[in-house]
């Protein structure tokens, strides 16, 4: 990936990922996300071949959501109207049957680990699941009446042929001995060397030494019968034994039935090379697809791809797969795989992580981006040991909350991870966006959960400052319901109590109503701000008809009032204005009258 | 995110992204077959089908059937959309739109919508309920909303359910319970309850299908409370269930000794308090935990109710989590019958047909 140069004054145009805003392909990424969890999950509870048994297994199910999507998106294609969007579905699908081919090539050669033997024939099965241009021609002749006489018969003998199924081979073969009895008995010749021609074996019936020896007898047993000129009579018969013998050049006449040097590959190995080993695969495949391409045309993407997983080389795989595909999936998905199997040596980048961690790195990234499979990259970040906390840390913050539950959502996967500063700050948006609406009991919420006493101590004032303004309170629903909560802030406490106040005034419960009032002072429950209001709220209590402060009480209000005026400076008190004057010297008036009266009340002794 | 909400009527589902977006949430019909029709080992017939779906504009919050063919649809834009889904020729289109049924301060602002969080129907009655706390009363066909109670609620208003016809229930972010009466003119609530302890917010409320003092909310802690509304302001029983918000409690609504919940943490559970535990057989706790635990009464009553009930012999009750793989979130469920519903954020949507099997 090339760096910008920093001398040069460019304008990038940045693009987002278009890939994941695909409806069908966000199957692919949701159900993938579940095998890829399942697979961290599932420690290595076993050891060995079972243990190989389950990561195949795995590997099978990647293809089959790919295959699953592969439908759904050529399901698209065909019912697009639109010719761009057809087209676009169209080439996802290409994409989608190239990734499939090449994870079932890396499953067999490094997942499963195939070795000589079983090798071919699961190459031989990859060949015929991807080889399919020619499905059409061999419908169209097995359909019509009389196929033996349908001039496109023998291209699906030779294809049957190519791709070693035999069966097929030899039933159509008897349908051309029962139409044309002069050729019964090559029939029967090539019918019965068909037959006989040995196989691996996936199980364990046969070593290869045996298998190999029986092929040995076989290959000259073919031999013989052309060199007689046993089919000489019938060139296509002739074509197929030199085929079934491993004659390159006669393989290659059918370069349009195999269409691709790969197929070329596994049929040259079928009939030359049958127990061809792991290791050997590189010659073979090099040597084909200089044969097949003959320097007509250069290998694509695909083929350079193809060509470095027969040569084992993983990390070259990786590389090219990253630079031809335009998104991480695959290549995310398949290196985490791999590094299961323990193929990957953990050579470090030059920035420290290994390569199965970037590039779950970079794919999870990219989730981030989309509305809502930011959920799915989560996981994956979290399976990453090196980074992938410092990079959640960052994405989850970016994530952009328009409800409520979306914001919920996220915390709940900050506090499941302990990142506390992301859920406080979380909560001090939503507490904010909350508080700029005037739900103020949604950011009293906000700030409970993120245990924010700062913000809870704004949110009193707000409603303080409400209170003075308005001469009430509003949302009593909420301040007259705190609960515990309350002890959250001294501010908080503070409203829940000056609340309690008004109440027990309300009810006419003064003498408990004063000693509330008191407290709140002399506790210092109440800001300084406040206590102007307060006295001025003990008024009314002071100049009732029955003397409800005590003199204890009366002198505490008294030394409130002076320690609030002896505050200010004098300046201060020449700006105050007639009113809070007025205010002070009715206070002190009314303070000085309830003195006099509680203590001639005090002092008189009750009549017996 | 994935799948937000799903609504069961007899044999559609109705299902939506619930994705946050400008681009593509959808509302989609899924068809799951005949309810009755069981294969030969009690395997469900094939998957549900695609039937028709519409765009949707912002997040679908929460959804109800009005009628067979009619959808009430809460949107985070605050719009409240009734979709009609025309069986003859299986599409959907919007058939009445009440815009900006919730907003913040300045309704005509851009951005002046706030998210519509709840939604209850009884034909033709629809009461919504959102972020802005706001409570609006509309009528299926009526252009103007029949009755709206601004400022209802200092907090978000997270769910809302029908108590009676004439009496709604609501849960809101500072853990209480209020009951409404809309036949009075007053905006004030009939009666509030709240939790114990913390004010833990609560998502999600029902009522008991055939009991109506009996309510069950869930909260942002994922307990479960259980709430005698003829007595007292503090629920009956709290249980410990989820460990993350549970979204949404639905008692059976024929078969109401069982009630089902779901949450965060992507389980969903089944309790069932239908048997005590001597009469059930153990091999029918299938997967997940199976746990045991007593309500906590203090209130003497003689009340029928399992879920009321004080009795430490019968009360026992069975607890099941129904989903054995969890990953994400589960959002969404509904039951009707002996088919459960439930969507979860990996946007798929899982149907179990044979609940009581």
């Amino acid at each position: 990936r090339a760096r910008p140069d920093p001398r040069s004054s460019c304008v990038f145009v940045v693009r987002k990922d278009q890939d994941i805003y695909i409806q069908t392909l966000r199957k692919l990424f949701n159900e993938s996300h579940g095998i890829f969890i399942g697979l961290q999950r599932s420690e290595e509870e076993f050891a060995g071949k079972s243990r190989k048994t389950q990561l195949v297994q795995v590997s099978k199910n990647y293809r089959s959501v790919i295959r699953a999507c592969m439908e759904d998106m050529h399901q698209a294609a065909v019912s697009a109207r639109d010719p761009a969007l057809h087209s676009q579905y169209s080439t996802q699908v290409s994409i989608l049957s190239a990734m499939e081919l090449i994870w079932n090539l890396c499953e067999i050669l490094f997942v499963e680990a195939a070795v000589a033997g079983p090798l071919l024939l699961r190459l031989l099965d990859w060949v015929r699941l991807h080889v399919c241009d020619v499905d059409n021609m061999v419908r169209e002749v097995l359909s019509s009446e009389n196929p033996s006489k349908h001039e496109l018969f023998w291209n699906v003998v030779d294809v049957f042929v190519l791709q070693g199924r035999m069966d097929e081979a030899r039933h159509l073969l008897s349908k051309e001995a029962s139409a044309n009895p002069t050729s019964v008995n090559m029939c029967r010749i090539l019918d019965d060397l068909m037959k006989k021609m040995p196989v691996p074996s996936l199980g364990n019936t046969q070593t290869l030494t045996e298998m190999e020896l029986k092929w040995q007898h076989w290959h000259e047993e073919c031999q013989r019968y052309l060199q007689d000129g046993t089919f000489a009579s019938n060139s296509h018969m002739e074509s197929i034994c030199k085929i079934l013998l491993g004659d390159e050049n006669a393989i290659l006449e059918k370069k349009e039935l195999m269409t691709t040097w790969y197929h070329f590959l596994v049929t040259r190995l079928l009939y030359s090379h049958p127990t061809v080993k792991p290791m050997e695969l590189r010659f073979y495949a090099q040597s084909s697809m200089d044969l097949f391409l003959g320097g007509e045309s250069s290998p694509e993407p695909l083929d350079t791809i193809l060509m470095a997983a027969f040569e084992f080389e993983l990390h070259q795989v990786i590389k090219e797969c990253s630079i031809a595909l335009s998104n991480w999936w695959f290549v995310a998905h398949l290196t985490d795989l791999l590094d299961h199997c323990k193929l990957l040596q953990s050579h470090n980048l030059y920035f420290g992580s290994n390569m199965r961690e970037f590039l779950l790195l970079e794919y999870a990234s990219g989730l981030f981006s989309h509305y809502s499979l930011w959920q799915l990259g989560v996981d994956y970040f979290d399976h990453c040991p090196e980074y992938g906390r410092v990079y959640l840390e960052l994405h989850i913050e970016r994530i952009p909350l328009n409800t409520e539950q979306k914001a919920l959502k996220v915390l709940r996967i900050c506090e499941q991870r302990q990142m506390h500063e992301q859920v406080r700050s979380i909560c001090k948006i939503m507490a904010m966006k909350a508080l700029r609406n005037n739900r103020l009991g949604s950011a009293l919420s906000w700030s409970i959960r993120a245990k924010d006493a700062a913000f809870a101590t704004l949110i009193s004032d707000r409603f303080l400052k409400d209170y003075c303004e308005k001469g009430c309170f509003s949302d009593l629903d909420l301040i007259d319901n705190l609960g515990p909560s309350m002890l959250l802030s001294d501010r908080l406490t503070f409203l829940g109590k000056y609340r309690e106040f008004h109440r027990l005034y309300g009810e006419k419960r003064f003498s408990e109503a004063a000693k509330l009032l008191l407290m709140l002072m002399t506790a210092h429950i109440a800001p300084c701000s406040f206590w102007m209001t307060l006295l001025t709220d003990a008024l009314p209590l002071l100049e009732q008809k029955e003397v409800i402060f005590s003199a204890e009480q009366t002198y505490e209000l008294m030394r409130c009032l002076e320690d609030l005026t002896a505050g200010k400076s004098d300046k201060q008190k020449f700006q105050d204005d007639d009113v809070e004057t007025m205010k002070v010297e009715m206070l002190r008036l009314a303070l000085a009258r309830n003195l006099a009266r509680v203590i001639v009340k005090e002092g008189t002794l009750e009549g017996s | 995110d994935g799948t937000s909400c799903v609504s069961v009527c007899a044999r559609c589902l109705a299902k939506s992204d619930g994705v946050i977006s400008i681009q593509d949430n959808r509302i989609s019909i899924w068809s799951v077959g005949d309810l009755g029709n069981v294969g030969l080992n009690g395997e469900y017939q094939g998957e549900p089908q695609l039937l028709c779906d519409i765009r949707h504009n912002g997040d679908v919050m929460d959804m109800q059937f009005l009628d067979q063919e009619r959808i009430v649809v809460a949107s985070s834009t605050g719009n409240v959309t009734i979709f009609r889904h025309h069986q003859n020729n299986q599409t959907l289109s919007a058939n009445q739109r009440w815009e900006k049924a919730h907003y913040h301060v300045d309704r005509d602002a851009s951005c002046g919508g706030a998210a519509c969080t709840g939604v209850i129907c009884s034909n033709p009655e629809i009461v919504t309920v959102g972020e802005d706390g706001r409570i609006n009363l509309f009528r299926a066909d009526q252009k103007d909303a029949v009755r709206t109670i601004d400022n209802a609620d200092s907090s978000t208003l997270h769910a809302v359910t029908f108590l009676r016809t004439t009496e709604i229930l609501t849960v809101n972010s500072i853990g209480q319970l209020k009951i409404w009466d809309l036949r009075q003119q007053r905006n004030e609530p009939s009666q509030i309850f709240s939790l114990t302890g913390d004010r833990v917010p609560l998502h999600c409320v029902d009522r008991h299908p055939n009991q109506q003092h009996i309510v069950a909310t869930g909260g942002q802690d994922g307990m479960l409370s259980i709430w005698d509304i003829r007595q007292g302001t503090m629920p009956v029983s709290l249980l410990n269930a989820h460990e993350a918000e549970m979204w949404e409690v639905h008692f059976h609504p024929s078969n109401p000794d069982h009630l089902f919940t779901c949450s965060e943490d992507g389980s969903l559970w089944h309790w069932d308090t239908s048997t005590s535990v001597s009469e059930k057989p153990s091999f029918l706790h299938q997967g997940g935990r199976s746990t045991t635990y007593f309500s906590h009464n203090t209130i003497n009553q003689s009340v029928v109710s399992a879920w009321l009930s004080n009795d430490p012999t019968k009360d026992r009750m069975e607890i099941t989590n129904l989903i054995p793989n969890q990953t994400l979130s589960v959002n969404s469920l509904d039951i009707l019958g002996p088919c459960l519903v439930y969507g979860t954020d990996a946007e798929a949507i899982y149907v179990n047909r044979h609940l009581f099997a």
